[in-house]
């Protein structure tokens, strides 16, 4: 079908799981059914308050069938650019929140023999919209969660169903033995993780020491900070200068400004928002650009990456 | 909107295919300018364009009953024409219910869809069709559910998996086509089915449709248009029975080229689809003849204007250069080589 969105939501229900995670439901504002979603998926909230608008992504973790609510859940970010404190601090049941359609930029590896998952933290989040469906298509799988303090108790309740869900407490000690879990397994695994970029890097060079081919390896990142050292951002097309403080991306200086400028994930893995660089060199923080894109230095995506020299000269 | 069917027109042997007034004018003529070239020409799937055939999410028209029971009788000699690779289920449950909820969302007096929870009661009236099942349980339905409702739809289907940075063609209903094979192409990936094109790899355009593609929305589907010529208003137009069609082409006329020489207009659009995050590729078919082109001027003047200027290796491609010399002909006796209006619509209410 065709779909227009951002959808009215109301908040059903707002529960904390512990002080740091909060477990939000929506379901349609004019009742029906949302649009389906696939395991991985992710939608992305404004979020409004006073002048403040926050647009966060976050992880669908109600099974991808289910089209009478979406459910998240939403980890307190220390020094964030503010949305997920807001969730924390002020949404409460009744409120309006709008809704993007869900997009996938994180799918199950379909032609996968068995699914290897590996998460750090609230990473775990998509996965959780996973195991249903691994499930109903009768795939192995394993799912290993490396996490502490109060996530301990919470993600081993949240998993608590499923047998091939494996928390492990990480008190200091390496959690988990990532170089023997990677190597313990049979030809046609398809390795799928998700969690902070030192554990993602880690991960990534483990298995490729031990000789995993790159096409079987999946990761879904984190919204990067966006926030860095204050720069200047000319328009060259309209000759509009945009200063870009420290704590606001440039995409939503440039949002800030009036300008309609394309996005979709706002994470720097989709690749909708890509401009053109005319002259400055930006700092890539992004996942869509290639090495060869990134030394060239003319294209930044604007969700994430900012500038390392004073301006930055876009051709839009 | 209520459809007047034209049940027993054939297309095949006797060809009792023919077009109404009403299908002339929703024609979508594909030529926007004189000349026509490659390009990403993909815009938004809204609803609404310079004809009515774009009024629909899925289309379906006068020939719809004709074209089913053809596709039928294809399937009937050749099942390989409908195939899915196994890991695609999820995406042959999407198809079904894309293509319920927009028939019975557009054509409510043809088509209607109850849900109960996942019970679903089908009703295809022009087809004679009402059948209840559980939405995901296979075994509720008498076809597997890509065939099952490809089989109650005009034009082809293929399914596309997503992975590794490109898309895959894992599965198809393709009993329509303009001379290329699903038995051939299934598994393989976006530029190898493509391979055969002339110009366009050079040209880029296909590094840059897969980069768009990849990044297609749910609920933001996209169109483009394709054409060829056929001989006869045939549908299998296939490798497979190229003995039986090929021939046709020596056929043609300077007598008989305004009723053989159809213009073969494919109304391409892209779902992507929900649950199995697959590409959902529609190919929905129209077949007119030159002497029902030549009933709106506008289209007329302009595709002799675009098949005299045809790059030759495009004419090659496409397959005609055996007919086109008669075709051009035939057709310039109503050009003037005056300027014609830009874009497709007919900018007349009758056919003249």
């Amino acid at each position: 079908m065709i779909h227009s969105d951002p959808i009215a939501a109301r908040v059903a229900s707002c529960e904390s799981l512990h002080p740091g995670l909060r477990r939000v439901v929506l379901v349609p504002e004019s009742g029906g059914l949302f649009p389906a979603g696939s395991a991985g998926a992710h939608i992305r909230l404004a979020l409004r308050h006073g002048d403040h608008l926050w647009r966060n992504a976050y992880s669908v973790v109600s099974p991808p069938n289910c089209r009478d609510s979406y459910t998240i859940i939403v980890r307190r970010v220390a020094n964030s650019r503010g949305g997920s404190a807001y969730i924390h601090d002020h949404l409460k049941p009744g409120d309006t929140v709008m809704v993007d359609l869900p997009v996938n930029l994180f799918p199950i590896a379909t032609i996968a023999r068995k699914h290897l998952m590996l998460a750090g933290g609230i990473g775990v989040t998509p996965f959780l919209s996973y195991l249903p469906i691994l499930a109903d298509n009768k795939v192995k799988f394993e799912l290993h969660v490396c996490c502490r303090g109060d996530d301990v108790a919470v993600f081993t309740a949240l998993l608590a169903a499923w047998p091939d869900a494996h928390v492990h407490p990480d008190d200091g000690s390496p959690a988990l033995d990532i170089g023997a879990v990677l190597g313990g397994q049979f030809l046609g695994t398809h390795l799928s993780m998700c969690g902070p970029e030192p554990f993602m890097a880690q991960i990534t060079a483990t298995a490729a020491a031990i000789g995993w081919p790159a096409a079987r390896i999946h990761q879904e990142f984190f919204t990067g900070a966006t926030s860095g050292t204050a720069f200047r951002a000319v328009l060259a097309q309209s000759g509009i200068t945009i200063d870009v403080p420290a704590d606001q991306g440039l995409l939503d200086a440039l949002e800030a400004a009036g300008i309609d400028a394309p996005y979709m994930c706002r994470g720097g893995a989709c690749g909708q928002c890509y401009l053109p660089v005319l002259e400055g060199i930006p700092e890539h923080r992004d996942h869509f650009l290639t090495a060869d894109q990134r030394a060239a230095n003319t294209a930044i995506m604007p969700c994430v990456s900012r500038a390392k020299s004073a301006t930055l000269v876009l051709d839009i | 909107m209520t459809i007047v069917f034209k049940p027993t027109e054939t297309y095949r042997d006797d060809f009792t295919y023919r077009n109404s007034e009403t299908a002339i004018l929703r024609f979508p003529f594909p030529f926007h300018e004189d000349r026509y070239m490659y390009s990403v020409n993909i815009e938004p799937h809204l609803r609404g364009g310079p004809t009515a055939a774009y009024d629909a999410v899925i289309d379906i028209d006068e020939h719809y009953i004709a074209e089913c029971r053809e596709r039928a009788l294809t399937l009937a000699a050749d099942p390989k024409r409908c195939q899915v690779l196994p890991h695609m289920m999820a995406a042959q449950w999407d198809t079904v219910e894309l293509l319920m909820e927009s028939l019975s969302t557009d054509y409510p007096k043809h088509f209607t869809l109850t849900r109960n929870g996942d019970n679903w009661m089908w009703e295809n009236r022009p087809l004679g069709i009402k059948d209840s099942f559980v939405f995901g349980d296979a075994s509720t339905l008498s076809l597997p559910p890509f065939e099952y409702i490809t089989r109650q739809a005009q034009g082809d289907f293929s399914l596309q998996d997503q992975r590794d940075g490109d898309l895959w063609m894992d599965g198809g209903m393709i009993t329509g086509q303009a001379d290329w094979s699903l038995d051939f192409d299934v598994g393989m990936s976006f530029k190898e089915w493509h391979g055969p094109v002339p110009m366009a790899h050079e040209m880029g355009v296909f590094d840059r449709a897969l980069q768009f593609l990849l990044r297609l929305q749910h609920g933001r589907p996209v169109r483009r248009l394709n054409w060829t010529m056929t001989i006869n208003p045939r549908m299998d137009t296939s490798p497979e029975n190229y003995p039986k069609w090929g021939p046709d082409r020596l056929s043609v006329t300077p007598e008989n080229v305004a009723q053989k020489v159809h213009l073969r207009v494919e109304l391409q659009t892209l779902f992507r689809l929900p649950r199995s995050n697959a590409i959902l590729f529609c190919i929905r078919g129209y077949l007119m003849n030159l002497q029902d082109i030549s009933r709106v001027e506008k289209w007329r003047k302009r595709l002799h204007r675009v098949l005299r200027d045809l790059d030759p290796a495009l004419a090659d491609y496409k397959g005609l250069p055996r007919f086109k010399p008669m075709a051009v002909a035939w057709l310039a006796q109503f050009d003037d080589g005056a300027p014609i209006a830009p874009g497709t619509s007919p900018d007349q209410t009758t056919a003249l």
